[in-house]
């Protein structure tokens, strides 16, 4: 069951990667992303995250794809740009033999290694929510605290970028 | 059981998907959406190791991950209506200039 879960999972969230990058449309390209994002999601319940699903629907569905979108919608752009740089051809299927290649290269080898201090029969104790703000605010608060920072730049520097600037002579502004 | 090795593949080849669009598309908000599938890629990658050797921190840098995500794409999203306001276009190769 689980196995045709990640199946499912696992190919449409490959195929619909492949959609947003080979679309022409923008704005078909953001809708292919969404369902990128809805699968991986999918694939994070499967490995017991489900604080991290609930971050990834709330926060890359609901936040950043919208903001995508409301951009994509305000600049109202054409689609009937040139679609590829023609050189970039020549490197498709080089970069295709070269992920076949790694593929094989990684589904061959076992991936062992020493296990951690958080078994899934301690995690389900309390939720894996639980332990992951337990472990967030211990260990990691010093990182918590720059993403904190990190984020207010974003914002602010978001802000100064997009602002209206104040009116100027178009013939100085060009050139 | 789904051994690791799977969710590792489907990580790759979703990161090498993304690094094609950010190499082959000119629009300039489709790479910043490749850019958003190759952090979703690294994502798989460190909540799957998470779950299999045990461990919460994988889970934690995922969450970085994505708090730096949200950030990336709120300022590059300014920056292509800053460029947008002056040059009507989102093509990449039309954008050479720092200033003007």
């Amino acid at each position: 069951m689980t196995l045709v879960f990640f199946a499912y999972f696992a190919l449409v969230s490959i195929v619909s990667g492949v959609l947003t990058v080979a679309l022409r449309h923008p704005v078909h390209c953001a809708l292919a992303l969404l369902a990128l994002l809805l699968h991986v999601s999918g694939l994070f319940i499967l490995l017991n995250a489900e604080f991290l699903w609930a971050v990834q629907v709330i926060v890359y569905v609901g936040a950043i794809l919208v903001l995508y979108l409301f951009v994509l919608m305000l600049m109202n752009l054409k689609t009937d740009e040139r679609y590829f740089h023609p050189s970039a051809l020549y490197l498709v299927g080089p970069a295709i033999l070269g992920v076949v290649y790694v593929i094989f290269l990684l589904l061959q080898s076992p991936f062992d290694g020493a296990k951690g201090t958080a078994p899934p029969s301690v995690v389900l104790q309390d939720g894996g929510t639980y332990a992951v703000g337990i472990k967030m605010f211990s260990d990691h608060i010093l990182q918590f605290e720059i993403v904190g920072i990190f984020l207010l730049g974003a914002i602010i520097g978001a802000i100064v970028l997009a602002k209206t600037p104040k009116t100027m002579d178009p013939k100085e502004e060009r050139s | 059981m789904i051994p690791l090795s799977a969710y590792t593949a489907v990580s790759a080849v979703l990161f090498m998907t993304g690094l094609l669009g950010v190499l082959v598309r000119r629009n300039f908000i489709i790479v910043l959406m490749s850019v958003e599938m190759m952090l979703n890629a690294a994502n798989i990658n460190l909540v799957a190791f998470s779950h299999y050797l045990e461990s919460m921190a994988g889970q934690l840098v995922a969450l970085f991950v994505i708090a730096i995500a949200a950030g990336e794409a709120a300022v590059g999203l300014a920056i292509i209506i800053v460029v947008f306001r002056g040059k009507i276009s989102t093509n990449v190769d039309e954008m050479n200039l720092l200033k003007w």
